[in-house]
């Protein structure tokens, strides 16, 4: 008779133990450095790759039974928002604008950062690290396909997000985020881990995301709010691992820590003109404002980023030296931001307006040293202008930054009056840059950086426009050839809000929703 | 001592363990925000399954709490019957 022996459940330590490392072999006819091929150039040096441990402790089968779970019951919030007309619940119309971005702006991304790290964890010899990655990837792709999703509901009323993913990687501002991941997966997995693990998802999410989700949340989107936080559920794994991965390469060897520093400095700075965008979001595009973005980067940049470069003081690590910059721009990044889209307006996915006389009341308090001094009064005379039937379009199309692709908008560190320009002359041509910093991170590496598809540059080469197109033709218009290469409906999907065919709809159909008609 | 958080979203199934954090960490102070519960601690927080489980009457495992974290701030280390975070500078 068979006697049933009740086994003993083991241990999270134990279990993650067999699950991860336990999993792994060592091969015994083909080379380390033939499997591993990237794993050196980079000069990091890993001595013990069973240090690394996810403090988690997740297994594949426990993360496939959470997840589940997460996807279960953001689907069932989905379909009630949709059921019951929930876009109609939004605070108003220009609040859809915020969702364009998002959706034509980071959802992709997080596509991206799901083959990121599908490669990175394939490139890892250690097998904790290569669980981690997996898990990582599978989430990121999860985020991208619950974006899509959730935003597909009000792409059945409003303009401008039908064709996202062929947006992302033409329009002209999207080369901003789509750039920056580009950068980071095109690096080695070390750097890539830097960048992308430790430098944005720890560093500057809560930047990214928190404003983002608590947005939705305050202005009535419920769809945005529920894949937002379905999402971050996911992202304090991706925190620790971007930490741990940190922490290990530091302890691992001294050598380390000269190069992940370097790493460190040029992807916070890149990270932060990517946040550009949502600066300008916080400060303009929510009709029902959360908290600033010079406060929010003050609580989870200055005073979380400080406690933890504190933390990692112990390995050599400081504090990237542009932090210091970063803390003289923060009275004028958005606002700075939000002129150069209502002036490019005609060329965007998303519309544009001037504050009102509230919103300029609350940008005037939350940023006494500069709104009124340096910004209401160009807003005031651009609503004047406005009124007299002279909205301004801008056609000239700007210089770029060859690093981080954002025209040359900002000001001298300390100055607010003079336009920040850099240059650097390489193999007899010239190079523009916004910022020290993205000079520098050019001069480190410019074999990478001359290779840049900057917008402007390939609109003067002919490059944007249809296929066909003769633009020798006469009354030849460069604009309507553009936004036809984007997909983009001239009048429809760009311009200004207040003439848009969202606002006039919105109106409408919340109407009918309220009363008898 | 820098300040440690972990952020949860705001709803039936958190309420019991913010309860729990609250009753093993004196430092705690909790920060509502939009459908969002952060709460901050000095220098180290600490969630405790047998606290949750008093609290609740029921089995609880530490794991669930996946599904309901938004962010946090620290160093992390998780057992069966703790997670805690903290900082060590
Ligand atoms: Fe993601
Ligand atoms: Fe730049």
């Amino acid at each position: 008779m068979d006697m049933t022996v009740a086994k003993k459940k083991l241990g999270l330590k134990e279990r993650y133990a067999v699950m991860t490392r336990g999993l792994d072999w060592t091969p015994s006819y083909q080379k380390m450095e033939d499997i591993y091929p990237y794993i050196a150039y980079e000069g990091i040096k890993i001595h013990d790759w069973d240090k690394w441990e996810d403090p988690f402790r997740l297994t594949m089968d426990a993360y496939w039974k959470y997840q589940a779970e997460k996807e279960r019951k953001l689907y069932s919030v989905l379909d009630a928002y949709t059921q019951n007309n929930g876009h109609l619940n939004v605070t108003d119309a220009r609040y859809l604008n915020t969702v364009k971005l998002f959706l034509s702006g980071i959802s992709p991304l997080e596509y991206v950062a799901h083959r990121g790290f599908a490669h990175a964890g394939r490139q890892f010899p250690g097998p904790g690290p290569r669980v981690a990655c997996l898990m990582q990837s599978l989430d990121e792709i999860r985020h991208a396909q619950t974006q899509v999703h959730a935003v597909s509901n009000y792409n059945k009323y409003y303009n401008g997000m039908h064709d996202f993913h062929h947006a992302h990687d033409r329009v002209w501002f999207l080369s901003v985020p789509k750039s920056f991941f580009d950068d980071a997966i095109t690096a080695g997995p070390f750097e890539f881990m830097v960048s992308i693990g430790f430098s944005f998802e720890y560093v500057l999410t809560n930047l990214l995301f928190v404003p983002f989700v608590s947005g939705a949340a305050y202005n009535g989107d419920m769809a945005a709010m529920t894949f937002g936080f379905s999402a971050q559920s996911d992202e304090a794994r991706h925190m620790t691992l971007g930490l741990e991965v940190i922490k290990f390469i530091l302890e691992q060897d001294p050598d380390n820590v000269p190069i992940v520093q370097r790493w460190i400095d040029k992807w916070t700075w890149r990270g932060y003109r990517v946040l550009t965008l949502v600066a300008m979001m916080m400060d303009y595009m929510l009709p029902k404002r959360t908290m600033s973005w010079k406060e929010s980067w003050e609580i989870y940049f200055e005073e979380n980023g400080g406690a933890l470069f504190k933390d990692l003081a112990r390995y050599g690590i400081k504090m990237p030296k542009c932090a210091e910059q970063i803390a003289l721009e923060k009275d004028h990044l958005s606002h700075q931001a939000w002129s150069t889209f209502y002036n490019y307006a005609a060329a965007a996915n998303f519309h544009t307006w001037m504050p009102d006389e509230d919103e300029m009341e609350w940008l005037s308090s939350k940023y006494p040293n500069s709104f009124d001094k340096h910004y209401r009064p160009r807003y005031e005379f651009w609503r004047e202008q406005a009124a007299k039937g002279n909205r301004f379009y801008n056609k000239t199309l700007p210089m770029l930054c060859q690093t981080c692709q954002i025209p040359m908008i900002f000001t001298e560190p300390g100055d607010a009056t003079k336009t920040c320009y850099r240059e650097v002359d390489y193999k007899n041509e010239k190079y523009h840059f916004c910022s020290d910093y993205c000079k520098e991170i050019f001069e480190h590496e410019p074999e990478k950086y001359v290779q840049a598809w900057l917008p402007v540059h390939q609109i003067y080469q002919g490059n944007c426009f249809p296929e066909g197109t003769d633009p020798t033709v006469e009354g030849f218009d460069p604009l309507a050839k553009v936004l036809e290469y984007y997909h983009l409906e001239h009048g429809r999907d760009n311009l200004d809000f207040d003439i848009s065919e969202d606002k006039k709809n919105f109106a409408e159909w919340r109407g009918q929703a309220t009363k008898n008609v | 001592m820098s300040t440690v958080f972990l952020a949860l979203q705001t709803n039936e199934e958190t309420r019991p363990i913010i309860e729990a954090i609250l009753q093993d960490n004196p430092s705690a102070v909790v920060d509502e925000q939009p459908a969002m519960v952060k709460i901050n601690a000095d220098g180290r927080l600490v969630v405790r399954r047998q606290t949750i489980e008093e609290i609740t009457g029921r089995d609880y495992d530490l794991q669930e709490l996946q599904v309901n974290m938004i962010t946090m701030s620290g160093n992390l280390d998780q057992t069966d019957d703790e997670i805690t975070l903290f900082w060590k500078a």
